[in-house]
């Protein structure tokens, strides 16, 4: 008869399973992760029961803050860099390659047009606080750089859809004149940027 | 404790004698690894965004450029058919049947607001609905609602963006986004200093 033997047992344990589900989730968050760009003011957006999702590229993005001011913003830097042109030859800006570099890295701005050279020649953390409390970009009727943005970055990018992010308290008057300067360029379809609320429908031909 | 890979995880018998290398494989501590791989973890559950920001496709009617208007006749409708919204400070929400434009009858004003359920504005349109469906003066192929949606100076993006989601929600396509006539203003004027309520 064999001997019967007593197994030591030892304290280790098996931690391959609790390893890979770890590494499954971490593939997981780093894959779906997106970052937030940097915004120069925050915004809180309102929600609504659209489902569509914002598209990631070629999008134009109105923000309005919660003190009514305006800020510009189109995604791909190619797309900032030809933006940037149109408007030098418009307004007959001199801005030096540098600069044009600069300003096609910034994601938003929002200053009039003739403050433009001054912030992109500043530093880097300065750049950041001058966005903050800049003052938006005109769009009153009698002086509208916004639309000349607007008209700048569409002929940069004939893709663009549009869209206007708006704060829950943004004055409406802010929001009638982006409105307006768009209606003004003909362009009549638009997105509103909301946050996504549970889907809710009631069909009125049957109560 | 620790995660390692390799066969004989129980034993200590690190370093055994030479040539009996067959059946065994070296032991890794993975510790280091895997602390790393969950301060990843971590890190990138807390920095992640779940909520992706959706959007809501507006049209408006285009502009009537200034020489045109005398071409353009604006469409004509059923008085009972138009309902008006108008939204005011502090969330507040007016609302009146017909165009408002007869100035010695002038509409019954009511004041709401965005309640979901009970009083608020979308029962209000829910009760229009109805009321132009039981109208037997409407005939059965007009039997959908005109609503007009006027913010006021003093309402915020938010009151736009859910009256909006009201007519998604109630599956209304008859709406439009104007602005309030200074009539209006008036009314809304005086409604509040008959209810006591600041302008």
């Amino acid at each position: 008869m064999a001997k019967v033997k007593v197994a030591r047992k030892s304290t280790a344990i098996d931690m391959t399973p609790m390893v890979d589900l770890a590494f499954l989730l971490l593939t997981f968050f780093m894959l779906t992760t997106k970052f937030k760009p940097q915004e120069a003011v925050e915004i809180l957006i309102p929600s609504s029961i659209a489902q569509t999702p914002l598209p990631a590229t070629d999008v134009m993005i109105i923000s309005v803050s919660k003190d009514g001011r305006v800020f510009f913003g189109v995604d791909s830097k190619h797309t900032r860099e030809a933006t940037i042109r149109r408007i030098m030859e418009k307004y007959n800006l001199d801005l030096s390659p540098d600069d044009v570099n600069t300003f096609s890295i910034m994601p938003q701005v929002g200053l009039p047009i003739s403050a433009l050279s001054q912030w992109l020649k500043a530093k880097p953390a300065e750049r950041d606080k001058i966005l903050q409390s800049a003052p938006g970009i005109p769009c009153d009727s009698a002086h509208n750089e916004l639309g000349d943005w607007i008209v700048a970055s569409r002929l940069s990018n004939t893709q663009l859809r549009i869209a206007i992010k708006g704060d829950v308290d943004s004055p409406y008057p802010v929001i009638k004149k982006v409105i307006d300067t768009l209606q003004d360029r003909n362009i009549n379809k638009f997105n509103l940027i909301t946050g996504k609320e549970a889907p809710e429908l009631i069909d009125t031909s049957k109560l | 404790m620790a995660a390692e890979v390799g066969g004989d995880s129980g034993g200590g018998k690190k370093g055994g004698k030479k040539g009996r290398k067959k059946g065994k494989m070296p032991r890794i501590d993975m510790t280091p690894l895997v602390d790393l791989g969950f301060l990843l973890l971590t890190f990138f559950i807390l920095t992640t965004t779940m909520s992706t920001p959706t959007t809501m496709p507006v049209v408006v009617p285009p502009k009537i450029k200034e020489n045109q208007k005398d071409q353009v006749d604006p469409p004509k409708i059923q008085e009972s058919r138009l309902m008006t919204i108008l939204l005011g400070k502090q969330d507040r929400v007016y609302y009146y049947i017909g165009s408002g434009q007869d100035e010695k009858r002038p509409p019954e004003m009511q004041l709401t607001g965005f309640s979901k359920t009970g009083k608020g504005i979308r029962q209000a349109i829910i009760n229009q609905i109805k009321a132009v469906r039981d109208n037997p003066l409407i005939g059965p192929n007009d039997k959908s609602i005109m609503i007009l949606i006027k913010p006021m100076d003093d309402s915020k993006y938010k009151n736009m963006v859910d009256i909006l989601d009201e007519m998604n929600i109630l599956q209304q396509k008859n709406y439009a986004l104007i602005a309030p006539s200074p009539v209006e203003l008036d009314m809304v004027k005086k409604y509040n200093e008959q209810a006591g309520i600041e302008n």
